[in-house]
């Protein structure tokens, strides 16, 4: 009974973060000595907030996707979501997660894809029907539910994988590069259709990338980071607002942006002329 | 529906099972030509070298013989099969052949099943807790290499005494064991393979569903694990039925294949065409084995797509 009261508590104050890290640490054992993925990360993540985390291979930042996911567990530190530990809120189904790979089960249909975490919950068959119809139709791709993946575009497969992140009615969403295998113009359309998602569901994003241009486009703030132990070295606030549209990507408020966020990861002021 | 598609790919490969059958046949008519043609062209006493004058059976015999007896016509093998099994009123060969080729059938299916439910749940240990894969799987490796030849009196004296204790342990069921125990082992590392062959991202995934053993088991694993397992299948089917024909042969049981292949060697010199019949009827044999496990892959064609390339 205490232990419960004691969560309600914490869930009541901390319910407009869905994602809160303080002092939060990875060590990973290694036989040549311990290898420090992450130290020292505090990230505040409100509800319905989009997110990103950019930076060099080996700064940590899939691994901080990791431990939001409850994938591995934090060596230290605490971290919450939604005011619960990281295990309760996987358990609990608090978010839904896409990869780089779209990691769809070959051999189930597009529509048993999406309903994969709805059938693992037990959702009896005519609520999933629905909710898969519903998703199909978010991400576009209501003609193709009978398809097979094999039978899918990389853009396409990459669009399932959202759906079904989707498919429990996360107010969080963890996604980790996942328009990094995909082509420039497939990449441009599925960040504005993101956006839109994002903002139909009102779930919170955190997105790993490291495209500097796609994490200013979709994000309100972007997290930068270092290798060698990885850590937050700068939050950047976009500020560009709800809209989120073709159109933003020519504005100079844009490019700024884009030019502030490549400085905090190169450490200095690059020269102007390396710019164009 | 007629935008689907999978119905493509499927005509190619119907295309392509025609073509299957037609290079079976031709296989198969190259062999009798190639038998044919070397007994027309080869030597009636074949070609020795270092014999020693007036000694017997001395020297290395590297072509073989040719004559009637050694090499009968292939035609002469075929009609073997409608003449009666051992003259008088005996059934033809081919009915005998059958017969027998029936029984050991049934105890190679038997030593199938039994190899491959032992050979899976081996797998499935062996993939839930690797100690077990650690601490088995050498065993595993090694108990193929004891000669079946030296294993299947033990299991046969086994059966017998645990039949003589009262519980009935017929002659057959020890041919279905000692079949099962070469049955097993492709089942078992296919089985390995298999549940281990998702991706980390699908792991991942599940275990982002909360999703306990058995469900991660039951919609990840054994699908992922298909493509593995049908190989191993048919290899065990395989395996089976060459595991019940050295059984029946070594612990001495009737009725099957295998005796009949030994009792009609034995006759040879005088009925060269015969021990053929038996052959014939253990590659029929062997290729019902592996074409039944193949039926079982076309009931499963949706695991065996290929992982999207994306």
């Amino acid at each position: 009974m205490t232990t419960d009261t004691t969560l309600a508590g914490t869930a009541s104050t901390g319910a407009a973060l869905a994602v809160s890290a303080s002092g939060v640490g990875k060590v990973f054992p290694a036989k040549a000595g311990d290898v420090t993925a992450l130290t020292g990360v505090d990230l505040e993540v409100r509800a319905g907030e989009f997110v990103s985390l950019i930076g060099p291979s080996g700064c940590g930042k899939s691994t901080l996707l990791r431990l939001i996911a409850d994938l591995d567990e934090a060596t230290a530190g605490t971290l919450t979501i939604f005011g619960k530990p990281a295990r309760r809120a996987r358990i609990d189904q608090d978010y839904g997660i896409a990869f780089q790979q779209a990691g769809l089960l070959p051999w189930r249909t597009v529509a048993d894809n999406i309903a994969l975490p709805l059938e693992l919950h037990k959702v009896p068959k005519p609520d999933r029907a629905r909710r898969v119809a519903e998703l199909a139709e978010l991400v576009g791709l209501s003609d193709f539910v009978d398809r097979y993946p094999d039978q899918l575009s990389g853009g396409m497969q990459q669009r399932v994988a959202i759906a079904r992140a989707l498919a429990a009615s996360p107010k969080l969403l963890l996604m980790d590069e996942p328009f990094g295998a995909l082509d420039e113009m497939t990449r441009e359309y599925l960040q504005g259709e993101l956006t839109r998602i994002a903002a139909e569901t009102g779930a919170a994003v955190v997105f790993v990338t490291h495209s500097i241009p796609e994490a200013v486009f979709l994000s309100d703030r972007v997290v930068v980071m270092s290798p060698r132990p990885g850590r937050i070295t700068e939050v950047i606030e976009t500020g560009l607002g709800p809209v989120r549209d073709e159109a933003l990507r020519e504005t100079p408020a844009y490019f700024a942006k884009v030019t502030e966020v490549r400085e905090a990861l190169h450490g200095a002021p690059t020269q102007r002329a390396n710019e164009r | 529906m007629s935008s689907d598609p999978g119905s493509l790919p499927r005509r190619r490969t119907r295309g392509r099972g025609w073509a299957a059958v037609g290079w079976g046949v031709a296989g198969v008519l190259l062999v009798a030509i190639l038998w044919e043609v070397y007994k027309f062209l080869g030597p009636s006493e074949g070609v020795v070298i270092g014999a020693v004058e007036g000694e017997a059976g001395s020297g290395v015999l590297i072509l073989p013989r040719t004559h009637d007896r050694a090499m009968p016509h292939v035609w002469s093998m075929l009609i073997r099969l409608g003449e009666p099994t051992s003259g008088g009123a005996t059934p033809p060969l081919v009915v005998s052949v059958a017969q027998a080729a029936v029984m050991t059938l049934g105890m190679a299916a038997l030593g199938w099943l039994i190899g491959v439910a032992v050979g899976m749940l081996l797998g499935l240990a062996m993939q839930r807790w690797k100690l077990v894969e650690w601490g088995l799987l050498p065993w595993i490796v090694v108990s193929q290499i004891v000669p079946l030849i030296a294993f299947a009196p033990v299991v046969n004296v086994i059966g017998n005494q645990i039949d003589r204790s009262g519980i009935p342990w017929p002659q057959w069921l020890s041919v279905a064991v000692i079949a099962s125990y070469l049955a097993f082992f492709p089942v078992a590392v296919g089985a390995l393979r298999g549940l281990e062959a998702p991706d980390r991202i699908h792991v991942d995934l599940m275990r982002s569903y909360a999703a306990g053993y058995w469900s991660t088991l039951v919609r990840l694993r054994l699908p992922a694990s298909v493509p593995h397992l049908l190989p191993a299948l048919r290899l065990a089917a395989a395996n089976a039925v060459l595991g019940a024909v050295v059984a029946e042969v070594s612990i001495g049981m009737r009725g099957g294949i295998g005796r009949m292949l030994i009792q009609f060697a034995g006759q040879a010199s005088s009925d060269p065409a015969a021990p053929w019949g038996p052959m014939f009827g253990s590659i029929a044999l062997g290729l019902i084995a592996a074409g039944s496990v193949a039926l079982i892959g076309f009931g499963l064609t949706k695991y065996r797509r290929g992982e999207a390339a994306a």
